[in-house]
């Protein structure tokens, strides 16, 4: 996946066939192994013994542990926060990530600072500043009360808590890549005479979109997955407000570990989905541009790839 | 993945602002919140759908019952959030006095709105040993002897806990020549035996239970009843103590929230429901024992060994007193555990 010039399998290059610059096949296989032996202790076998657990009463009991109403009250839930937060996080994200690129101006740090944030704050401390915020005894909890709003223990506070720790996701993915690129490209366009909204459509996004989209699973994969600052607002009302996290835990403190492992499983597949759709993606990207435009000597994927494989 | 898939954001956003907009909606059916602690949680499963047929067989009318459950105490503080519950259903007393003196959606003599103190079912506290008892496990004694591993949540956390270390006080000063001193001796001596000490009572139950940890679990009787009905009566056995305290977890009407909501009358009838003979034999059948035992299946009371029961009211004056004395910040409770 690189731009260099492609050689035949299995022929060796001079620095690997000389012994000065290779490493001995010891060395080489014992850190193979060790990385190996890392992901398969500590990545594949909890996720092998989630699909275990959840089949290990066959698929009768999978599959209605499955369609049981607060499941599919919990899946329901689980999309729509994340299509709602989503959404959300792109639009914000690349306008923050473009004005923080582009453009010079006072507080910059600060707004960098900012997007952190989240990364740094803990997801329980995060619940807990809403229900600070909007909380029957929070700063707004009168007034949202006195004019019928409930942000709290309803779909807006999850989806705030949501939007809150998923947020550096699509800006940080951004930032970098639209630094290195630079704006000469779209002062080019300007000279040329595009209006604001072409130099956005038809170069910025063009050069950014795989690092986008990267941004966007990985902002999906976390808004499904979030677990702390959800169950702080949640107010864990069955078939209404748990999201598939919380449902797992509930399932599992009610002995039903079937049930638990079940829709944990669940959770699992939807990142092993994301990660499918990210590798196709990939693949897409790089193959399309080659093709598309011969005639750049370095086509946009290429300069997406350091970054991609970077946070990979 | 074309640039025109990006020209359809507008419309998914307004989408999503109008989704969030009316998230608070409810449909048109009457929905009761019942916001109950942990070991609850199969108790209302079965209760909620008698009540639902019950109230369509007398009013025609089909309402829905919500559940939320948690740790009694940060159930009590997500309603003082908040929280649109209907009926309270917790672990102690102490925890509905703290939205009623916080928030005035519940009045302060809530505990005589319903009979019995409002609290329709009581339960005691047992232990939970590994199958043949191999450490000989008989009273609250053998719990403080040197070399037992005992497991209980952490009184500062859960309604549970503090009733597993009221219990073994009470139990201490009903010794013969028994003092403050000896008692908080005693208790002391139990608390270093703790291997683990959880937020809540299920994470206690798992604990001993799932990871095998410890040698006996202080729990809530209907708790150890589900366990051992759960997860394998070959591995594990109760335990009766000679004398424990009888624990009453209330019941209360939100009146606030059941008000602004429009169905006070609902939610009251939910609560009364709970005292009549349907709901006294789910309560016994879950293992909790009905304050109407005549009322429930015999062969289900009978599970309810007897023993010397005593309350709150006689050996601590009221919960929050207890509450005072041990459980606040720089309690007993923090002095001996601190050491």
């Amino acid at each position: 996946m690189s731009a260099t010039p492609m050689r035949k399998p299995g022929s060796q290059s001079r620095y690997e066939r000389n012994p000065a610059t290779s490493e001995k096949p010891w060395v080489k296989y014992t850190i193979l192994g060790l990385g190996l032996g890392y992901f398969a202790l500590f990545i594949l076998m909890p996720l092998i013994a989630v699909f275990y657990e959840a089949l290990r009463r066959g698929w009768g009991p999978y599959f209605s542990a499955i369609v049981h109403p607060d499941a599919m009250a919990a899946i329901k839930l689980t999309l729509t926060v994340a299509a709602i937060s989503v959404p959300l996080n792109l639009v914000f994200g690349v306008a923050a990530a473009w004005l923080i690129a582009k453009f010079e101006f006072r507080g910059k740090q600060l707004l960098l600072t900012m997007i952190d944030l989240p990364f740094s704050v803990s997801p329980v401390i995060v619940g807990l500043m809403y229900v600070l915020l909007f909380g029957a005894n929070g700063w707004f909890g009168v007034w949202l009360a006195e004019h019928g709003f409930r942000i709290i223990f309803a779909l807006p506070g999850i989806l705030l808590a949501t939007i809150f720790v998923t947020f550096p996701f699509v800006a940080r993915e951004l930032i970098p890549l639209m630094q290195a690129q630079g704006k000469d490209e779209e002062e080019a366009a300007v000279v040329l005479g595009a209006s604001g909204w072409q130099v956005f459509w038809h170069v910025t996004l063009p050069n950014i979109k795989w690092a986008l989209l990267y941004g966007v699973i990985l902002s999906n994969a976390r808004a499904m997955g979030e677990f702390g600052a959800v169950s702080v607002v949640s107010g864990k009302i069955r078939g209404a407000t748990n999201t598939l996290p919380l449902q797992v835990e509930i399932l599992y403190n009610e002995y039903n570990f079937a049930a638990a492992f079940a829709v944990a499983s669940l959770l699992a597949l939807l990142a092993l989905v994301t990660l499918v759709i990210k590798t196709w993606v990939e693949h897409r990207a790089h193959g399309r541009d080659v093709v598309v435009s011969p005639e750049r000597p370095l086509p946009p994927a290429a300069t997406v790839q350091p970054a991609l494989e970077k946070v990979a | 993945m074309s640039l025109s898939s990006f020209k359809f954001l507008p419309f998914a956003l307004s989408a999503a602002l109008l989704l969030g907009g009316c998230g608070g909606e409810g449909g048109s059916t009457r929905t009761l919140l019942n916001v109950s602690y942990d070991p609850t949680r199969e108790l209302y499963q079965e209760f909620n759908e008698a009540f639902v047929k019950h109230w369509e067989a007398e009013t025609g009318e089909r309402v829905q019952v919500t559940q939320s459950h948690g740790g009694s105490g940060s159930q009590a503080r997500s309603v003082i959030d908040g929280l649109q519950a209907d009926v309270v259903t917790l672990a102690l007393a102490y925890d509905i006095d703290a939205i009623a003196e916080r928030t005035s959606k519940i009045p302060a003599d809530w505990e005589s709105k319903l009979p019995d103190n409002s609290s329709p079912y009581t339960s005691t506290i047992v232990f939970l040993v590994r199958k043949g008892n191999p450490l000989n496990i008989q009273d609250w004694d053998d719990l403080a002897k040197p070399g037992v591993g005992v497991i209980t949540p952490n009184p500062k956390s859960s309604g549970g806990a503090r009733w597993n270390y009221l219990a073994a006080w009470g139990y201490a000063i009903k010794q013969p020549g028994a003092t403050e001193a000896s008692a908080r001796d005693f208790v002391q001596a139990l608390y270093k035996n703790v291997l683990v000490l959880d937020s809540g009572a299920r994470g206690s139950t798992t604990t001993f239970v799932q990871r095998g940890i410890g040698d006996v679990l202080i729990s809530w009787e209907n708790e150890a009843f589900l366990a051992l009905n759960e997860l394998g009566p070959d591995q594990l056995e109760i335990v009766v103590p000679s004398v424990s305290i009888l624990a009453e977890p209330p019941v209360a009407v939100v009146e606030a929230n059941a008000e602004a909501k429009g169905q006070a009358d609902l939610a009251r009838a939910y609560l009364e429901y709970l005292y009549s003979a349907e709901g006294q034999s789910i309560a016994a059948k879950n293992y909790y024992r009905p304050r109407h035992p005549e009322l429930a299946g015999a062969e289900d009371v009978a599970r309810f060994p007897q023993l010397e029961l005593f309350t709150i009211r006689e050996v601590f004056g009221s919960w929050g007193e207890a509450q005072r004395t041990h459980f606040d910040d720089g309690g007993v409770f923090d002095q001996i555990y601190g050491l």
